[in-house]
């Protein structure tokens, strides 16, 4: 420790005497402007903020492409999910000839449709009830109209407000299947959903 | 005379005999009336021949338009299924062969100066031969008028004769006149109202058509973007109204046929109605409604636009399809209230409901689609048979039930005003087409050539201002 005290108490010495000794011939440097190291660094800064305000822009471009790809992508999940909440109330439900008594199966389907329902409370639906080609043009009017009703009455019972749902009968004048075999028949006797309002972007239940 | 000579005595004394107590005792004949003798040589009117229908045949005539009018008056008579078409051997040419002999036979008796030219030319004996009992004559006369002659041939003079005028044969309105002179020939041949000036309405690819009842003149009468179902007339033939689907409802319109004009029913709109149906009076018209309840009948006045009227109350079961008795007391409708949909009736405030066609529980098949027949008598409707469709017609006063079709699928038959003859909907031909049907002869013809054509609904004998159209 001592000595390295001594060694720079040493050191001031010498540059002391040099100092002293430097007056004499040479001129002090003319200052270079106001100050060249300034300008340089003020030059040298401007540029760095500029690389760096191009650096934020570009990060922030950046930032602001993934954003929008993120807003994209999940405006497209969105999408994706409303179409296939859609596609989930749009399964239709079947009856047996003349019936319009909800079968087991189709019960699930409808119990789907109550889940949407919930999910989605400005969803407002109208169900229509349709009939195969055998029975009488104008007595179907009548037992679509109760397929239509048999499907609401599941949904109200559920826990659908009754005021969200329309029903209609198009008897057989609207088929799925124009064959007239039952293949055709058994498709053509159904309930179909149709969205009113509130399906512009659904929520998955 | 000959016959008598060649009698033995004792058949030839007997006779006398008898000559004599009929000359002693006439009054006793006249006393006993028994009408089922014949008198030989005494011709009092037309001999009444069971099962046989009298001869007819329509002359060719002279005159511009007359050739399409003999062929309108001919196919009308023939569709009327009360005569025997003749056809004339050798075509129209028979007529100047036929003017020869005619000219030598003592004049026939005729009523009217245009009777004795109508009746030139007949040859009445030939008629008779060929088993002719009337002929219609045809003739121009100046001014766009026709001579219509309705001959009786076995009396061998004009039974009637009257003058039409008909428009041009470009004329919307000119099958139509014809058709009317066809039901005044036959009025005036047989006393009974004819069906040729009607129209048929129907549907077809969910719009309202309406074709004259000879299968000619098809037109479409109601064009809106609205798919439509079940025309209905009103007895008065002006007015016909029919069902259209609006965004789930079901709306009801009435159309004016003259101006073709259409009005939606005051109180329809908000729900599923249809199978309207027009009371006689023309005030009222009943219908179908469809609701959450189920289907109800209901009746609007549609004279003022209000008064709606709920007919029936059913929670459980649909009532649909109403058609009104000819005196508009009572109602017939289907109601699935035993189950499957059957034929009931009730008074016209919706009282006093009752099954009209009888059914079995449990073996019966759906019944639908009921129309009230225009002399009251009957009611028509269908029937599922085996799995298809088949028209039965019920007695109103018997309930008894008799199925009229077994060929196919049969369906919603609709009267003509003579309520002997039916237009329904069959697929005999192996597509679904209109089908018309005389009940007294069996008769059966195909209306429309067309498939898809469907509910039918057949005019009443229209007024001479609603001719034109539809």
């Amino acid at each position: 420790m001592k000595r390295l005290s001594l060694l720079l108490l040493g050191g001031l010495a010498v540059a002391a005497v040099a100092a002293c000794g430097g007056k004499q011939p040479e001129p002090p440097a003319p200052a270079p402007g106001p100050n060249a190291d300034s300008i340089a660094a003020a030059d040298k800064a401007r540029a760095d903020s500029m690389a760096a305000a191009q650096a934020e822009a570009d990060r922030r471009a950046r930032e602001e492409a993934e954003r929008r790809q993120r807003m994209a992508d999940s405006l497209a999940a969105m999408g994706r999910s409303t179409e296939a909440v859609k596609t989930l109330l749009g399964t239709m439900i079947h009856f047996d000839f003349d019936k319009a008594i909800i079968r087991g199966g189709d019960a699930a389907i409808l119990d789907q449709k109550v889940a949407i329902l919930q999910a989605n409370p400005g969803l407002r639906i109208r169900l229509s009830g349709h009939c195969d080609e055998r029975g009488s043009d104008e007595y179907n009017l009548a037992l679509g109209n109760r397929r239509a009703t048999a499907a609401k009455q599941y949904l109200v019972s559920h826990g659908i407000d009754a005021g969200r749902i329309e029903t209609a009968s198009y008897g057989e004048e609207r088929p799925l299947d124009p064959g007239h075999n039952e293949e055709a028949w058994a498709k053509n006797r159904r309930d179909e959903t149709e969205i009113l309002a509130g399906g512009d972007a659904l929520k998955q239940p | 005379m000959k016959a008598a000579r060649r009698l033995d005595g004792w058949t030839a004394r007997r006779a006398v005999v008898l000559a004599v107590l009929l000359t002693v005792y006439p009054s006793s004949r006249l006393v006993a009336q028994d009408t089922s003798a014949v008198d030989r040589g005494v011709r009092i009117g037309l001999t009444y021949r069971p099962g046989v229908r009298p001869g007819m045949v329509v002359l060719p005539g002279r005159g511009p338009v007359l050739d399409s009018v003999r062929a309108i008056v001919a196919r009308d008579l023939d569709y009327s299924d009360r005569f025997e078409l003749i056809t004339l051997p050798g075509g129209d040419s028979l007529r100047a062969t036929a003017m020869a002999p005619a000219a030598r036979s003592p004049t026939p008796p005729t009523r009217g100066s245009g009777g004795a030219a109508a009746a030139a030319g007949l040859n009445y004996p030939l008629y008779q031969a060929l088993g002719a009992d009337f002929a219609v004559t045809l003739t121009s006369a100046p001014g766009d008028t026709q001579v219509v002659a309705v001959h009786d041939v076995a009396g061998g003079g004009v039974r009637r004769e009257f003058r039409v005028h008909l428009p041009p044969l470009t004329d919307p309105g000119f099958r139509m006149a014809v058709h009317r002179l066809s039901d005044r020939a036959l009025e005036a041949a047989l006393g009974v109202g004819g069906i040729a000036a009607t129209r048929v309405l129907y549907v077809m690819e969910g719009k309202v058509y309406a074709i004259d009842q000879d299968g000619a003149d098809q037109r479409l009468v109601s064009s809106s973007d609205h798919a439509a179902l079940s025309p209905a007339w009103a007895t008065d033939g002006r007015r016909f109204a029919y069902m259209e689907f609006w965004e789930g409802h079901g709306r009801l319109f009435v159309q004016d046929v003259a101006s073709g004009k259409r009005a939606g029913v005051a109180t329809s709109g908000q729900a599923l109605d249809f199978t309207p149906a027009f009371s006689p009076d023309g005030k009222t018209l009943a219908f179908s409604r469809a609701t959450e309840e189920g289907t109800d009948l209901y009746t609007v006045n549609i004279k003022d636009g209000c008064c709606l009227q709920r007919l029936t109350v059913g929670r459980f079961y649909d009532n649909l399809s109403p058609t009104y008795s000819p005196d508009g007391q009572r109602l017939a409708f289907v109601s699935t209230r035993a189950g499957l949909p059957q034929i009931y009736a009730m008074a016209a405030d919706g009282t006093d409901q009752q099954l009209l066609a009888p059914f079995d529980y449990g073996a019966t098949g759906s019944s639908n689609a009921p129309e009230w027949s225009p002399d009251g008598q009957s009611v028509a409707f269908h029937r599922d048979v085996g799995g298809t469709l088949q028209v039965f017609v019920l007695d109103v006063r018997t309930r008894a039930v008799r199925q009229l079709t077994s060929v196919g699928r049969n369906e919603d038959p609709t009267w003509a005003p003579d309520s002997r003859h039916m237009a329904f909907v069959s697929d005999r031909s192996g597509y679904r087409q209109l089908w018309i049907i005389d009940l007294e002869t069996g008769r059966i013809r195909p209306l429309l050539q067309k498939s898809g054509a469907r509910l039918p609904a057949w005019s009443p004998r229209l007024p001479e201002t609603a001719s034109s159209t539809p």
